[in-house]
């Protein structure tokens, strides 16, 4: 029971937030209720018994990847957005799809048996991260450089995209 | 306990208002964050599942979906600059110079 309030408690601030977060005019605020979102996405992971996921989640999520978005929305001109429109001219139509396709998707949920629904947990507590570490340098151990090597393109290519053009 | 398909609903959820995100605002930061809030999305999904079925390969996965999320914004945030720097706008529907 107290579970499933503690469930609905993150649901509601979740959805709340990400609708706040597409519809408010300055994208600070937008980042700001992202955050928020991404606290309570880790609060979800915790309670799905996945600490270390939650952990990346705030460090990672939170702390890098926000925080690079809050720093090039503050080095570039925001303040033009006060003044015009936010939404392009289809977003009755895209929100009326937005509805339909959110309508059909739980419809088909709430219709549909899932193997697991007994609720149990999960057979090592804390997680189990050296499970998970030996799984991710043993079974997963060529997506896991696959990864490192798009970490690195990232790096590059953001360092080239992003510096002055260099006179002769 | 919760029933799996609450996790599945609320991540269903999510992901359509990050397409709505992505398909009605014009600041190219907003749809960015969009995005992720769709890449999210998924996460919940994996680890619901990971969760559920007592498995580890959900959670394997999010950690590459976070790395994978982490690339792609310091790329796009590239991009944004650079757009930013040569077209003098962050509007997405202002960027038609391929327009025919």
């Amino acid at each position: 029971m107290i579970h499933q309030i503690i469930f609905l408690y993150f649901a509601t601030v979740i959805l709340v937030s990400a609708l706040l977060m597409i519809t408010r005019r300055n994208p600070i605020h937008s980042v700001l209720f992202m955050l928020l979102l991404f606290f309570h996405i880790a609060g979800l992971f915790v309670l799905l018994n996945a600490e270390f996921l939650a952990a990346v989640q705030l460090i990672v999520y939170a702390g890098a990847i926000l925080i690079l978005y809050l720093f090039v929305v503050m080095l570039l001109n925001v303040d033009q957005e006060r003044q015009s429109v936010r939404a392009n001219r289809f977003w009755p139509w895209v929100a009326a799809f937005g509805v339909l396709i959110a309508g059909e998707i739980l419809l088909l949920i709430s219709r549909s048996t899932f193997p697991g629904d007994a609720g149990k947990t999960m057979a090592t507590p804390g997680a189990g991260v050296m499970e998970l570490g030996q799984a991710l340098y043993t079974q997963y151990l060529v997506p896991f450089e696959i990864a490192s090597v798009i970490l690195l393109v990232g790096l590059i290519g953001a360092v080239m995209l992003a510096k002055k053009a260099v006179k002769e | 306990m919760i029933p799996l398909s609450w996790y599945i609903m609320l991540s269903a959820a999510l992901f359509t208002i990050g397409v709505v995100g992505v398909l009605s605002r014009r600041n190219i930061f907003i749809i960015l964050m969009s995005i992720e809030l769709m890449l999210n999305a998924a996460n919940i999904n994996l680890v619901a599942f990971s969760h559920y079925l007592q498995s580890l390969t959900g959670q394997i996965f999010t950690i590459f979906v976070i790395t994978v999320a982490a690339a792609e914004a310091a790329v796009a945030l590239a991009i944004i600059i650079l757009l930013s720097r040569n077209r003098g706008s962050v509007y997405a529907d202002e960027f038609n110079i391929l327009k025919g």
